[in-house]
């Protein structure tokens, strides 16, 4: 067995650790934006009869619609072609060639969102996240105590930091679904650091004699340890079953729910109790060195 | 063992799964007296991306000839709303947006793009003389409907409105022995003779190869032509075989997923694990009668809510349930020991979900279209989950104790 508490210095290092590289890629690369942020034309088509890529790319290229254009090869006859954000005409035009020269196709979805919406998306983007961040020091200052509404959102911000970091070191492209993503794993990740916290302030009220805060902290989280992993275990059998099983469309989605998950469960034992702790003897400190003043 | 405990709980446990059964299986299909019989699962709203559909934001544009005010977004709506309800959509949903836009959002079309085409044109219909004057416009229209002619061909007939019959008589009579063409949106629909002045306010559109492009047309005649310039700013289609797609993946997803954690609660917890997952059977149909209940439309992030919520569901469970251990391991009664743990762990079950309700909440008002659905279903998650977990499980275990089983506390997990 080994203190929660006292190592805490460690978990802080593997979270940077784990941290910078995509902070650093976030700075040098960016993130790997979708239709949804920059504008643009998604469509994707089954062909009847297997197709070649080139051929595909050459359908496209025929077309002479300038800017960049992507073509992936998403099952054995799927396709998923995105280009610049194209009028009704325009991909009217793209399906009927590909269907002329390729042999017959089904239209299986088009997405399109023009720059302007994809501009309003991002704000509201990023609204959404700072929101949820307020409301949810509010409430935990309230139920809770301020400090601890501090560490509970340094360790949503470690999540949120952990998952587009990975997002953008491996460059996988982010879209709307990717946001809900980052808000449902901050309500996971507070979830879970809530509870510790429950245990905390239950622990508190019947704090003995000389038990330090350290101790109080460490024996809080060991009591709910079960609890932690066996939840984030029941959230990460669904969410594997989504990945493998649940169809292309929601793979982003359920990626990032993957990895925010999983360091939403390190964050909330590893950094969020630790730091409230840290917060707590940084003010004894101060406490005590005004008293000597 | 108390034979009257254990016979309610059998009863229970009858009850509960029969009402799943049912929830989920067209049982009664075939009976003759009783009606089709329809599970309560089939109740559920398909979103557009789980049966195929579209969702398409509009935006107005000012044009010299049109500014886009109140009163035109209002005209524009009724215009579209006219056209949709042609395309024999069930429950369409056109809401304005803003000052210049407009939301529509069709489910379980065969052709999203087709439906898009129609419903975007701007349908601005005029004939034509030969030296280019326009004598008559869509706005003089009384009616258009698709049919066939003597010869078989496909056609529209028109009638005009008694101010535009006059103009139609006039202009005929003008122009005999001339051309005047039929133009929509600028495309020549057809370029007739005039043989004689028509008086009576009929005519007739040919050169149409379907009787369903013709239907297309008349409709966007009957409907009248948009009183702005309007530009398609987004668009997600789905086609029928994506959604069935999707939907038969999710399923199957859903149900490995659901197995997974009620086999980890059973190997688990034990006892208490079963009734976690008793429990979760109740909670599941609560949720689904709810979906019902309040018409909510099942997206893809929908499901995925859904799931999610499953093992926030359980979470309570597993909180109130390690409390139960540590209760049992202070050497309490089994009796006081579900008590306490309730007690104790349902603050940790309260805060912790309302934190995660305030993410849903914003996701919800600040979402669009299908990540609406997620949030909605998150949020019905959470709070059918705590009612559950509250009053079910707990009651539950109770009368699973009071039955006296078992009095070996192992059986709970300690």
């Amino acid at each position: 067995m080994f203190h929660f508490v006292k190592l805490r210095k460690i978990w802080y290092i593997i979270s940077i650790a784990v941290i910078v590289p995509g902070i650093i890629s976030l700075m040098l690369q960016g993130l790997n934006l979708g239709i949804d942020f920059t504008g643009g034309t998604i469509m994707e088509v089954r062909f009847d009869k297997a197709v070649n890529v080139q051929d595909v790319r050459n359908v496209v290229d025929s077309l002479g619609i300038e800017g960049s254009k992507s073509i992936q090869q998403s099952g054995d006859r799927d396709y998923i072609i995105k280009t610049k954000a194209l009028s009704q005409e325009e991909s009217d035009k793209m399906f009927s060639q590909i269907q002329d020269k390729l042999g017959k196709a089904t239209l299986m979805r088009t997405d399109l969102v023009g720059p302007v919406i994809g501009q309003e998306l991002a704000y509201k983007a990023l609204l959404a996240l700072l929101i949820a961040a307020v409301l949810m020091v509010i409430y935990i200052t309230i139920r809770f105590e301020f400090k601890q509404g501090i560490a509970a959102v340094a360790a949503l911000l470690h999540d949120t930091l952990v998952v587009t970091g990975v997002f953008s070191l491996l460059q996988i492209e982010v879209d709307m679904a990717f946001v809900a993503a980052i808000l449902t794993i901050i309500g996971y990740s507070i979830n879970d650091t809530i509870v510790i916290f429950d245990r905390i302030r239950e622990n508190l009220r019947s704090q003995k004699k000389g038990e330090t805060l350290e101790d109080l902290v460490d024996k809080s989280l060991w009591q709910t340890l079960a609890r932690s992993i066996n939840t984030v275990l029941t959230v990460i059998f669904v969410l594997l079953a989504l990945y493998f099983l649940g169809g292309s469309t929601i793979k982003t989605f359920v990626l990032a729910m993957l990895i925010g998950v999983a360091s939403g469960a390190y964050s909330s034992i590893f950094n969020a109790s630790p730091l409230w702790v840290d917060l707590k003897l940084l003010d004894k400190r101060k406490k005590l060195q005004t008293a000597k003043v | 063992m108390k034979w009257s405990k254990v016979l309610i709980l059998l009863l229970i446990i009858a009850l509960v799964i029969s009402a799943a059964v049912l929830s989920v299986a067209p049982v009664f299909d075939q009976n003759k007296t009783l009606g089709k019989y329809l599970p309560l699962v089939k109740g559920i709203n398909l979103g557009l991306d789980l049966q195929g559909g579209v969702h398409v934001v509009f935006e107005a544009h000012d044009t010299p000839e049109a500014k886009v005010t109140p009163d035109t977004m209002k005209q524009l709506k009724a215009i579209i709303e006219n056209r949709v309800n042609g395309l024999g959509v069930s429950e369409p949903i056109i809401q304005i947006q803003g000052e210049r836009r407009l939301i529509v959002e069709l489910a379980g079309i065969k052709d999203p793009e087709e439906a898009v085409r129609t419903i975007a044109k701007t349908a601005y219909l005029q004939f034509i003389t030969e030296d280019g004057k326009t004598v008559v416009t869509g706005a003089d229209l009384k009616d258009a409907k698709e049919g066939k002619n003597q010869n078989g061909e496909n056609v529209i007939n028109i009638a005009f409105t008694p101010a535009g019959t006059k103009k139609f008589a006039e202009a005929t009579a003008a122009n005999v022995n001339k051309r005047i063409a039929i133009v929509l949106d600028n495309q020549v629909l057809t370029n007739p003779n005039v043989n004689e002045p028509i008086p009576n306010g009929k005519a007739e559109i040919t050169g149409y190869a379907t009787l369903d492009e013709a239907h297309n047309d008349a409709l966007l005649l009957r409907s009248g032509a948009l009183p702005v310039k309007v530009t398609v700013e987004e668009k997600r289609s789905v086609g029928p075989a994506l959604g069935a797609d999707s939907l038969a993946k999710s399923e199957h997803a859903g149900l490995v997923g659901v197995v997974a954690i009620l086999v980890f609660m059973l190997v688990y917890y034990r006892l208490p694990g079963l009734i976690a997952d008793f429990a979760l059977v109740i909670y599941t149909l609560i949720v689904l009668a709810v979906y019902v209940g309040l018409h909510v439309t099942m997206t893809l992030p929908g499901i995925a809510g859904f799931l999610l919520s499953l093992g926030i569901a359980v979470d309570a469970n597993v909180i109130i349930f390690e409390r139960l251990k540590e209760e049992l391991r202070t050497g309490k009664s089994l009796r006081s020991a579900i008590d306490a743990g309730f007690k104790r762990g349902f603050t940790a079950v309260f805060d912790a979900n309302v934190t995660t309700i305030i993410a849903a909440v914003v996701l919800y008002y600040l979402g669009t279209g299908p990540i609406k659905g997620f949030a909605v279903t998150l949020i019905i998650g959470i709070l059918a989950s705590m009612f559950t977990a509250i009053s079910m499980t707990r009651w539950l275990l109770h009368l699973v104790a009071a039955a006296n089983i078992s009095k070996n506390p192992k059986y709970f997990g300690a």
